[in-house]
C-alpha cells in the first residue's frame, strides 16, 4: 500500500515516492501540507446554545459554499450544488440536533452524525457511491471549520498540495493558474477531486504512502505517478525534459484526432476504441477511430434486476454496431469474476484472479452463456461484428465455445431467426496462450489483453500501490511475449491487436509498435494522444 | 379528498441515481405540495423523495426499478413529472465509464 522511498545514488538527499497517476501532468513547486490541525471547539454545555451554534455553523458553511458555486462551472458547480443540497437537508442535521438534546457538544454531535452517513457510503460496492464519502467528509469539515472559526490557509501559487486525501472544496478554493499539483498518501482516482483535476488539467498522484514531514521543492510527475523530494542535477533535467515533452504532446494531439494514424516512418497503424457501455459511443465520432477493438459486456451483467435477457443484450450490441457504420466492432463475451463480481453468476473464491472467471465461468454456466451467444449471433446480422473470448488458457476452451456458437446458430436457423456467424477470436492474456500461440491457430484473431497479461506475467496487481511498479508492460519479459504473438500472427495470417491500457499510453506505444503490433485499441479519452504518440514513433 | 398516485420506472442513466440526478430529482419533488415517497422495492422501505440525504443513501444504480407514490394535492402530477425526469435520464448525457476496469 505504501510508496517506498528509494535512495538514488546521484543525489544523496533525493527521495522518490511511487503512487498511481490520477490526472496526468507535471508540477514543480513548494510542498504545502493542507491538513493542519484545526482549532479546538469549546462547548457551552447548554443544549440550547449548542443547537444555535451548530445551526449558525451550518449556515456559515452554506454561505461559503454558495460563494464557491458562484465562481464554479461545469462539473465543479454540480458537485458544489450537491454539497449545498445535502447541507440544506434537515435529514442531515436532525440526528446531530437530537444528540445535542441528549447533552452532546455541537462538534461531537455533528461529527458523529456525519460519521454514520460516511460509513454508509464507504460500505457501498459501487465505486461511484463510495467516492461520495469524500463529499460527506468535506461537508463535515466545512461545518467543523465554521464551528471553530478556523479559516483554512490557502496554498501559495504553484504549490504541490500534500496530505492523505483532499476535499473538493479545498481543490476549488485553490488557485491553479500558476500551476501546482496534488500528491496524496491515500486518495482515489475515482474521487470527485480526481475528476476535477483531470478536467482542469491539474497533475495529481494518489497512493504515495506515508510522506516525510518536510518542506522544500518537490517534483511531481503525474504522468508516471512519482513524487521527487530533494531532487538535484540529472533528476531535475530529466524531469524538465519529460514535462516539456508532455506539454508538447498534449498540444499536438488534438491535431491528430481526425487523421488516420501513421508512424514517423510512414507505417499505418489501426487505432480502435475500447468501450464499456453502449452509451459511451454517443460522445465518440466514428470518423476518429477504426472501429471498436473491445466492447465489454460486463455492464449488462452487474444490474440489480438480475442477469440480462437475450433482447436486452441484442439491443445493446446492435446499437454499437449501427453506430460503427460498417467498421468492425469486437465484442468480448462476459468477463465476470476476478475484480468484476456479478451476483447470481460469479462464485466467491479465495483467489478470484486465478479462479473461475472469463470463459471458464461462461463454460461452467452454459445456460447463461447460450443467451449471450444467441444475442451475439442475431446482432452479427446488423453490422461488422467480431466476437472474442476472455481468459482462454487451453485450446479446448476455444473449441467448446465455438461449438456452442455453432449449436445456437443451427437452432436459430431452424427457428427462422435472422443471424450470422461472426469471426471468433481469443484474448491473449493468460501467459499460456502468449507462450504457445500455435495451440490457438484456429482462432480468427488474437487480441492481447495487456492488463491481465502483465499482471499474470509479473505476478503484481496494478491497483496495489505497493507493487504497482512491478506491473509494467514494458518489462522485457512482457514485451517478448507480445512480440512473439505479433510475429506468430503475421506469419500465419492471424490478425493481432492489443486492447489493454498500454495501447493508449504514449510512453508504452513505441515499445508496442517495435514489438510488431499495428492495431491498438484505446480508451476514447486517449485516442488523440495515442495517435500523436504513433506519429512520433519510428516503426 | 386526498389524491394518491403511484408508478414505477427503471433508471437508465449510466451511473444511476447519483449526485447530480439526485439534486434534480429532489428539487423537482420539492416543487409539489404532495407527500412523495420512493422505494427500491414494492414493499419498501419508503423514503422521503424530497430529501437528498435519503435519496442518495438509497444508492440506486443504473437498472434499478424505482417505485414512487404520492398523496395529497397534485399527487399524480408529481409522480408523472418525476417518472418523466427519470425516463429522460435526468436531462443529461451519460457520463461514460467511471470505473477503471481491467481489460
Amino acid at each position: 500500500m505504501h510508496g517506498r522511498p528509494d535512495r538514488i545514488s546521484s543525489a544523496e538527499s533525493e527521495l522518490r515516492f511511487t503512487g498511481i497517476s490520477a490526472s496526468a501532468g507535471y508540477a514543480h513547486g513548494p510542498l504545502f501540507r493542507f491538513e493542519a490541525p484545526s482549532a479546538k471547539y469549546v462547548t457551552s454545555a447548554s443544549p440550547a446554545i449548542e443547537t444555535e451554534t451548530l445551526k449558525a455553523a451550518i449556515a456559515k458553511a452554506t454561505e461559503r459554499l454558495a460563494e464557491l458555486v458562484a465562481s464554479a462551472a461545469g462539473e465543479a458547480a454540480d458537485m458544489l450544488e450537491f454539497q449545498l443540497a445535502m447541507l440544506a437537508d434537515d435529514s442531515l442535521s436532525n440526528p446531530a440536533l437530537a444528540a445535542i438534546e441528549q447533552g452532546a457538544a455541537a462538534d461531537e454531535a455533528w461529527s458523529d452524525a456525519l460519521a454514520n452517513e460516511i460509513a454508509g457510503y464507504e460500505a457501498s460496492e459501487d465505486d461511484y457511491f463510495r467516492a461520495r464519502a469524500a463529499d460527506l467528509k468535506d461537508i463535515r469539515q466545512q461545518v467543523l471549520d465554521a464551528l471553530t472559526s478556523s479559516d483554512s490557509v490557502s496554498a501559495p501559487p504553484g504549490a504541490i498540495l500534500t496530505g492523505s486525501d483532499i476535499a473538493p472544496t479545498r481543490f476549488l478554493a485553490t488557485d491553479w493558474t500558476q500551476g501546482g499539483g496534488i500528491a496524496l498518501s491515500a486518495g482515489s482516482s475515482a474521487s470527485h477531486v480526481a475528476m476535477l483535476a483531470r478536467s482542469r488539467g491539474v497533475p495529481m498522484v494518489v497512493g504515495l504512502g506515508p510522506l516525510p514531514d518536510q518542506d522544500g521543492i518537490a517534483l511531481l510527475d503525474a504522468e508516471h505517478g512519482t513524487l521527487l523530494l530533494g531532487a538535484a542535477g540529472d533528476s531535475v533535467e530529466l524531469f524538465q525534459s519529460s514535462a516539456e515533452a508532455f506539454i508538447g504532446r498534449r498540444r499536438k494531439a488534438q491535431d491528430y484526432l481526425r487523421k488516420p494514424a501513421v508512424t514517423a516512418s510512414g507505417t499505418p497503424v489501426r487505432v480502435q476504441v475500447n468501450i464499456a457501455d453502449p452509451a459511451d459511443v454517443d460522445s465518440i465520432d466514428i470518423a476518429t477511430c477504426d472501429g471498436v477493438g473491445l466492447m465489454r459486456t460486463e455492464f449488462l451483467f452487474g444490474k440489480p434486476g438480475g442477469l440480462p435477457d437475450e433482447d436486452t443484450q441484442y439491443r445493446a450490441y446492435r446499437k454499437v454496431l449501427e453506430w460503427a457504420d460498417g467498421k468492425p466492432v469486437t465484442i468480448r463475451t462476459v468477463d465476470a469474476g476476478g475484480d468484476k463480481p456479478v451476483p447470481g453468476f460469479t462464485v466467491d473464491e479465495g483467489n478470484p484472479f486465478l479462479g473461475l472467471r472469463g470463459i471458464r465461468l461462461s463454460l461452467a454456466r452454459p445456460d447463461i452463456f447460450r443467451i449471450q451467444i444467441r444475442a451475439l449471433l442475431r446482432a452479427a446480422a446488423r453490422g461488422n461484428l467480431k466476437v472474442m473470448f476472455p481468459m482462454i488458457a487451453v485450446p479446448e476452451e476455444y473449441e467448446r465455445a465455438t461449438a456452442l456458437f455453432a449449436e445456437e446458430a443451427r437452432a436459430l436457423t431452424a427457428a427462422g431467426i435472422a443471424h450470422k456467424q461472426p469471426p471468433l477470436g481469443i484474448m491473449v492474456e493468460v501467459p499460456s496462450a502468449a507462450i504457445a500461440p500455435e495451440l490457438f491457430a484456429k482462432a480468427a484473431f488474437f487480441s492481447i489483453g495487456s492488463n491481465d497479461l502483465t499482471q499474470y506475467v509479473m505476478a503484481a496487481a496494478r491497483d496495489n500501490a505497493a507493487v504497482a511498479a512491478l506491473n509494467s508492460v514494458t518489462n522485457p519479459a512482457v514485451l517478448r511475449l507480445i512480440e512473439a504473438v505479433a510475429t506468430f500472427g503475421r506469419e500465419h495470417s492471424i490478425p493481432v491487436s492489443l486492447c489493454g491500457d498500454a495501447g493508449g499510453n504514449p510512453a508504452s506505444i513505441p515499445y508496442l509498435l517495435k514489438a510488431g503490433l499495428r492495431d491498438l485499441s484505446v480508451v476514447p479519452a486517449q485516442l488523440a494522444l495515442a495517435k500523436a504518440a504513433i506519429a512520433e514513433a519510428e516503426a | 379528498m386526498s389524491a394518491t398516485a403511484s408508478a414505477k420506472v427503471e433508471i437508465t442513466h449510466a451511473v444511476g441515481l447519483h449526485a447530480r440526478p439526485s439534486v434534480k430529482f429532489t428539487k423537482l419533488a420539492k416543487t409539489f405540495p404532495a407527500t412523495i415517497e420512493m422505494a427500491l422495492a414494492e414493499d419498501g422501505p419508503w423514503i422521503d423523495a424530497k430529501s437528498i440525504v435519503k435519496v442518495m443513501a438509497a444508492k440506486a444504480p443504473k437498472g434499478t426499478v424505482l417505485h414512487l407514490r404520492a398523496s395529497g394535492e397534485g399527487a399524480s402530477d408529481a409522480v408523472d413529472a418525476l417518472v418523466a425526469l427519470v425516463t429522460r435520464d435526468f436531462d443529461e448525457a451519460a457520463e461514460g465509464d467511471v470505473h477503471a476496469r481491467t481489460a
